[in-house]
């Protein structure tokens, strides 16, 4: 059985990886002791500061093909409770969930003692480590807080610097994804001494526009204002974030799209030591870590993994720049005709979105049609057997190999995507034209 | 027209609908479903060719007008066809998904859902005008039925001047009047011969050959259309059909349909094995009959009922006798004589033969013929040049042109009696054979 125990840089210890990120899921103690029963592993506390006035009307969501919430929104700020209420509930979890990670998330105002004062009075409530957060990029920022301090470099170091000076108990950086290169501010939190970082913040999002009032979504009183995206839709960005801070060589705790235990393997897989989960816990609640424990568990044993550590990176070795790919692999299309359903989709999306390769010889569309009397007339039942004058055929030496098909087709297995030998070498553009000579 | 003789809508726990509307929700999970193949099957299978993958993708993106014009476009009565056509024959059952061991998408509940949402706001009522200005042809077509009014509104939307000819007191044809009422209510065949009506489209109510003369027409309008059905049901030309309990079944339809007081037999006997006389066995059963047993003279496996109308009517309560031949319509009764199978007639089907000596009664106080529709084409015979071929009109199929050129038929009277769609198909195909002949000539 996969062992799931985490310590996240050197200090905060927990059953498992699972964390539920700061936000509405981490609002006070009897949600994340009730998390904890869920089997969470850690919390990260919804951030903490001197509290904040909400408006109503908070989130707004984009659906895709029938399916809710691909995309999340918010506009909530911060904690609208009293510091000391936060820590006294901490406290509160921690004597009871001593096995469990509570980190508190910071955000004060950017003054040194604002700061010493806040990282104290967290530890002394128990906090198992804290999370500057750097990166709320909606409403804090116009006060000169959150995203504001995590997209120049200085600010960001300067702060994690002041923390560093009182902290006992490990120190994340939260960083946002709104900004050129997300590298320059995971560099300045290394050289402010972090100890680990959190990727990634919420994107800056406009998620839709009320057709009829003209009133982005979500609306508060006929106003709206920017807000932060996150769900499954962010992961993709989140994975690219995420490889690209791990050259600074800190502890990563992974954020971004994650809903589950593959989301999460793939987030370690690109060196994350811990993930964090908010959306998927709004969309259907705390119980959906029990398959992210068992699903993960159960991957890690039939690859033969004991700890995270095993298979932690292990694919930040295949992401390279493009010039040292090899451009005489070569790939093409083939089309299982047993399987194929005849849609015709691999065909159009090659003739308009590819390289015209995928050929249908063909019916004549101008066939009369009658309704058929089955036992009049003599039907061809085709029996679920697609007519073969609608099975796409590949042209080989035309196909680029690009996937297009592949991706489009709804069938599993019908259309697979081959090896053949380009009878050449292999030879990247970097050695083809010497760029790394 | 009087109200009386207004189709009668029945309460609907005698004819319950039977199959409900779908929802918002789950009209767009159904519509996301669809894979929007390329030059789909589902289209090719449709007789009118609607583009099922672009009003379903219409339906998913919110834009519920366009959807209902994508189907109005190819089928004026998209509304009576997505409740009447046999689905799975058609669009569903060349629906790619059965490839894929998965439900085909409901195309006719979405195509239902889109026209329904379309009719709610026709109510108020507009017009719509030909894209391309008015013409000068003018265009008769005879009988109100789904095919002339397929083909009136084809020829409004390119100009033409059009008048339909019916001798019903409401147009809509079988639509209207024959079919059965948990399929389709006379109310939404009325709603759509007003929006054949919005395009232009006038109606008048006369019979061809008596109160308005065929050579008036011949001389008045520039083509004809014909599309005017088979009319009654064949008789069954053996003694005591003329009984009082006798009485055919698009007769019993349409009775029921338009009356609020129909007599129905305690036992009802129905003679036949197609579409129709199942129709009449349901209605019977749901109108009261205590026993509706259907006599066919061949076996299940030859009845040409769609077999989904075969389980419908089995679960209606409907009792089924095969290899049975009436011989003579008695007091409170039927005489048959068992058949046995021979070889193969020319329709393909095994021909029955009547076993000597086994003759037998049933006994039954309502007697329903439906033994096929007969092909009376009186009126054609008046209409000089035109080829009748086994009490069909001969046509060019493409273009649904008789042996006259200023002639064109189109639905039962020329395809033996088929769907709606496919007279729609029919008379759509007609309409556009004319302007074709029309722009050939002028330009």
């Amino acid at each position: 059985m996969a062992d799931l125990t985490t310590v996240f840089a050197g200090g905060i210890r927990c059953p498992n990886p699972f964390w539920l990120a700061s936000g509405p899921p981490t609002n006070c103690g009897e949600q994340v002791m009730r998390a904890f029963d869920a089997g969470w592993g850690g919390a990260v506390w919804k951030t903490i500061g001197e509290p904040i006035v909400n408006v109503s009307s908070r989130y707004s969501s984009v659906d895709w093909n029938g399916q809710r919430m691909m995309g999340l929104n918010n506009i909530e700020l911060i904690t609208d409770r009293p510091i000391e209420t936060n820590l006294r509930e901490i406290a509160e979890v921690k004597k009871r969930y001593p096995k469990h990670a509570v980190i508190a998330s910071l955000m004060v105002e950017s003054k040194r003692e604002t700061w010493h004062e806040i990282v104290k009075r967290s530890e002394d409530a128990g906090a198992d480590g804290l999370e500057l957060n750097f990166g709320c990029p909606h409403g804090m920022s116009e006060r000169g807080m959150g995203s504001a301090v995590g997209q120049v470099p200085e600010y960001s170091c300067m702060i994690t610097e002041w923390v560093k000076e009182v902290a006992r108990t490990p120190v994340l950086i939260k960083l946002t994804p709104n900004v050129t290169d997300i590298r320059s501010i995971a560099r300045a939190a290394q050289r402010g001494g972090a100890d680990g970082l959190s990727a990634i913040n919420t994107i800056n999002s406009i998620t839709g526009i009320d057709l009829d009032t003209f009133t982005p979504r979500p609306n508060v009183g006929g106003l709206s204002s920017h807000g932060g995206y996150c769900g499954p839709a962010v992961k993709p960005i989140a994975l690219h974030l995420v490889q690209q801070i791990a050259e600074a060589g800190l502890p990563v705790s992974g954020i971004g799209g994650i809903s589950g235990w593959r989301d999460a393997a793939e987030f370690m897989l690109l060196g994350c030591t811990s993930v964090q989960v908010c959306t998927a816990a709004m969309h259907y609640g705390y119980r959906i870590v029990e398959d992210m424990i068992d699903g993960l568990s159960t991957w890690m044993d039939e690859k033969g993994f004991a700890t995270i550590e095993d298979f932690r990176g292990r694919a930040l070795p295949k992401i390279t720049d493009w010039k040292n790919l090899d451009l005489n692999y070569k790939i093409v299309a083939r089309i299982d005709t047993g399987k194929c359903i005849g849609c015709e989709l691999c065909y159009i999306a090659c003739w308009d979105g590819a390289h015209q390769c995928i050929h249908v010889d063909g019916v004549d569309g101008n066939q009369i049609t009658v309704t058929p009397i089955a036992k009049l007339d003599s039907v061809q039942n085709s029996n679920g057997h697609t007519p073969p004058e609608r099975i796409p055929r590949v042209d080989e030496a035309a196909c680029v190999g690009c996937n297009l098909c592949w991706l489009v087709c709804p069938v599993e297995g019908c259309i697979t995507m081959e090896r053949v030998d380009s009878g050449k070498p292999s030879e990247s553009w970097a050695q083809r034209t010497g760029a790394n000579a | 027209m009087t109200a009386a003789s207004l189709p009668v809508v029945r309460n609907l726990e005698q004819f319950p609908e039977l199959h409900p509307p779908l929802d918002t929700q789950a009209a767009l999970a159904e519509a996301n479903r669809c894979l929007y193949c390329y030059e789909a099957p589902c289209t090719a299978a449709c007789p009118t060719h609607i583009d099922v993958p672009r009003f379903i993708k219409k339906i998913a993106s919110g834009n519920l007008r366009g959807s209902a014009w994508t189907i109005l476009d190819a089928n004026i009565l998209g509304l009576s066809c997505s409740r009447v056509c046999p689905v799975d024959v058609l669009c569903e059952g060349s629906c790619v998904m059965h490839s894929y061991n998965q439900k085909p998408i409901e195309i006719g509940r979405l195509q239902r859902y889109a026209m329904e949402d379309f009719y709610r706001i026709f109510e108020g009522g507009f017009s719509v005008a030909p894209a391309g200005g008015e013409r000068k042809e003018r265009v008769a077509c005879i009988g109100g039925g789904p095919a002339s009014l397929a083909c009136a509104a084809e020829l409004r939307r390119h100009g033409y001047a059009v008048t339909v000819f019916d001798d019903r007191p409401l147009p809509g044809g079988l639509n209207t009047y024959g079919v059965a009422e948990y399929k389709l209510r006379p109310s939404d065949s009325l709603r759509e011969v007003a929006l054949v009506a919005a395009h232009g489209v006038e109606f008048r109510k006369a019979e061809v050959g008596v109160s308005v003369s065929l050579d008036d027409l011949d001389k008045d309008y520039d083509f004809l259309f014909v599309g005017v059905g088979l009319g009654a049901m064949e008789r069954l030309g053996i003694p005591g059909e003329d009984r009082s309990e006798v009485i055919d079944a698009l007769q019993f339809i349409a009775h029921y349909k338009t009356s609020h007081e129909v007599r129905v037999g305690r036992v009802v006997v129905v003679l036949g094995g197609g579409n129709t006389a199942l129709d009449a066995a349901n209605a019977a059963r749901r109108l009261g009959a205590e026993e509706v047993h259907v006599f066919y003279r061949r076996t299940e496996k030859e009845m040409p009922a769609f077999p989904f109308e075969y389980e419908h009517a089995k679960v209606e309560g409907v009792q089924f006798h095969w290899l049975a031949q009436p011989v003579e319509v008695l007091d409170r009764a039927v005489k048959f004589v068992s058949t046995r199978l021979g070889a193969a007639d020319a329709s393909g089907r095994r021909k029955p033969e009547p076993v000597p000596g086994s003759e037998f009664a049933f006994v039954c106080d309502m007697v329903i013929p439906a033994v096929g529709q007969a092909r009376l084409m009186k009126l054609l015979h008046e209409t000089r040049g035109i080829q009748i071929q086994g009490g069909l009109i001969a046509v060019d199929r493409p273009s649904g042109q008789t042996t006259n050129p200023r002639y064109y038929a189109g639905g039962d009277c020329v395809n033996g009696g088929r769907e709606v769609v496919d007279a729609v198909a029919d008379g759509k195909r007609a309409a556009l054979a004319i302007v074709q002949s029309q722009e050939a000539r002028h330009g």
